[in-house]
């Protein structure tokens, strides 16, 4: 890291960066990466704990996991109510967004804020809130319960994703294609969907990403019959202690990376083809 | 007229965020008050046992003293990294602005779970310890191994906001103080310092409140023992099913929160922070 900064930069010789602070970053650059790294030998294990070095090498926690009906049930309940949130909230959020960016005034201003707050919340509060009037509703356990909790969550991240996208956007496109003769509808969808695309579909990312990672509501509305992926996990290392947890944890791992690697390609490559047009 | 009309029009795509809003959470929350202020009839009781219960305030002490130290930790290791983001290559501050981020969107339950391995009786770092003389040091189940956990997690929230505080300082000012005569701890600390606390303030609100409500970590890396106020929260849900007392220890945290939240913000927008923070994106270029 230090060779192509001193060789490329030479002005740094006047105002060098001190080496301690160049080890400073290694740390906490290793103290971000390494310990996650850890699960990763550990999905290899052939232990029957989670004891660390693995005493030897082993496919079985992933077998475990592929084929155990508890597993693989955890891990579509999550994909089902991780891709229904994100439809739910993208579509919220969108909406909220879009009318929000076209006012400027303190209303508009108080309503962003506050649909921020489920983000500032803190998740164990909003959690038993939510269960003990779930328990009224007759919600938790269902579907329905789940989506409509991690939604609420989900829509903050949509908002700030696709407020972000409409940053560029110039209102006066939607009064020419009001002058043309396009309705409301016709405008949003030719000509603001277009423009904010990345940012819907960013916004989507995030949804389903917070939705199939929250462990704290989901702990709270789980149920014999359904119960999401996290849960299963959180319920292996507190109750069965199951090793397959490892091979979970190094599958999410690699999930989220991709995941999370994928909108950097998206804008790489809509960026580049945008760019011949003039 | 036609102007009122388009007004109108215009709220109404905000009519399911809000909806979903009041439904899920407002609700809820405002059913939570109810309960905890009613017997059925108007009460305090509730809040009154939170004093005198001998339990409730040790551990919200507990949890501000975790807090604080977690804030500490992320400020020391925060700051140096923010500073040589500012000071690298675009493309090497690219790397490192991935590199902060990795923590924030590693699945919840596998980053805890890779800490008890870490931390537990027998793994890595009891035989680092070992290695350097220390016996038995064992952090799984203790309040240190949180804090150190959290604090991984955390130094997004401090990195972030100094790092947009830092790069606008202009430097040239650092080597006026060095052309003056100062030596370079003097012009840090008389020069730099001073200019970067807007941003210090806003990551230190943020880290400090944002750690008061942990859940997952305390739960699976601390001890019952030890426990922090919102495993006291579940606990008192699901174990005791005492609603009413529950409910008032959640108005508590919830209130903390906020007023920290509102007083962060007149510091430093901290709420949108929180969203950019969430959804940042590394940038390559």
């Amino acid at each position: 890291m230090s060779s192509p900064t001193r060789t490329r930069r030479r002005p740094d010789t006047v105002d060098p960066i001190p080496w301690w602070l160049k080890v400073v970053g290694g740390l906490v650059i290793a103290f971000f990466i390494l310990p996650t790294l850890f699960v990763i030998p550990m999905s290899f294990s052939s232990a029957t704990t989670f004891q660390f070095p693995p005493p030897g090498f082993s496919w079985r926690l992933y077998e475990n996991f592929f084929t155990n009906p508890i597993w693989l049930d955890s891990l579509g309940n999550s994909f089902l109510v991780a891709s229904l949130t994100a439809v739910l909230a993208t579509t919220i959020g969108t909406a909220a967004a879009v009318s929000l960016s076209r006012m400027d005034n303190r209303a508009a201003r108080l309503v962003r804020t506050v649909l921020m707050v489920p983000i500032v919340s803190p998740a164990i509060v909003v959690a038993v809130a939510v269960y003990i009037s779930f328990l009224g509703w007759r919600l938790t356990g269902t579907v329905t319960g789940y989506v409509l909790a991690h939604t609420a969550i989900a829509v903050p991240y949509v908002l700030v994703s696709v407020t972000g996208a409409l940053g560029g956007f110039d209102q006066r496109l939607l009064k020419a294609s009001a002058s043309l003769g396009a309705s409301p509808l016709t405008s949003f969808v030719r000509v603001t969907m277009p423009l904010i695309s990345r940012g819907v579909l960013t916004g989507a990312i995030f949804a389903f990403i917070v939705s199939f990672d929250e462990v704290v509501i989901a702990l709270f509305l789980r149920s014999p019959l359904f119960q999401t992926m996290p849960v299963q996990m959180y319920n292996s290392v507190t109750v069965e202690i199951d090793p397959t947890i490892s091979a979970a944890s190094s599958l999410m791992v690699v999930a989220v990376t991709i995941i999370f690697i994928l909108p950097q390609l998206l804008r790489g490559r809509a960026g580049r083809r945008q760019e011949p047009r003039p | 007229m036609s102007s009122n009309k388009i007004r109108w029009s215009s709220w109404l795509p905000l009519v399911p965020a809000l909806a979903l809003l009041a439904g899920i959470l407002l609700v809820p929350l405002g059913k939570t008050f109810i309960r905890s202020v009613s017997n059925p009839g108007l009460t305090l009781a509730n809040y009154e046992h939170l004093f005198t219960d001998g339990v409730t305030m040790t551990v919200l002490g507990r949890t501000a003293l975790t807090a604080a130290t977690v804030t500490i930790a992320a400020l020391v290791l925060g700051y140096p990294y923010a500073y040589l983001m500012t000071r690298v290559s675009p493309r090497t501050r690219g790397i490192l602005l991935v590199v902060v981020l990795i923590p924030f969107w590693t699945s919840v339950m596998a980053r805890n779970f890779a800490w008890i391995i870490i931390l537990q009786d027998g793994g890595p770092v009891q035989s680092a310890f070992a290695l350097l003389g220390f016996d038995d040091v064992v952090l799984y189940g203790t309040n240190a191994g949180v804090t150190i956990a959290m604090t991984q997690v955390m130094l997004p929230f401090m990195v972030l906001p100094l790092f947009s505080t830092l790069g606008s300082i202009d430097r040239k000012l650092l080597l006026a103080a060095r052309g003056l005569g100062s030596s370079p701890t003097a012009a840090f600390w008389k020069v730099f310092w001073p200019l970067s606390r807007g941003g210090v303030m806003a990551g230190v609100m943020l880290v400090f409140t944002l750690s008061l409500g942990f859940y997952v970590t305390p739960a699976l890396l601390g001890s019952p023992q030890q426990s922090l106020v919102a495993q006291l929260l579940a606990q008192r849900t699901t174990l005791l099913l005492d609603f009413a007392a529950a409910g008032a220890l959640g108005m508590v945290v919830l209130v903390i929160t906020l007023v920290l939240v509102v007083w962060a913000n007149r510091v430093g927008g901290t709420v949108s922070a929180i969203g950019v923070v969430a959804t940042s994106q590394p940038k390559d270029r």
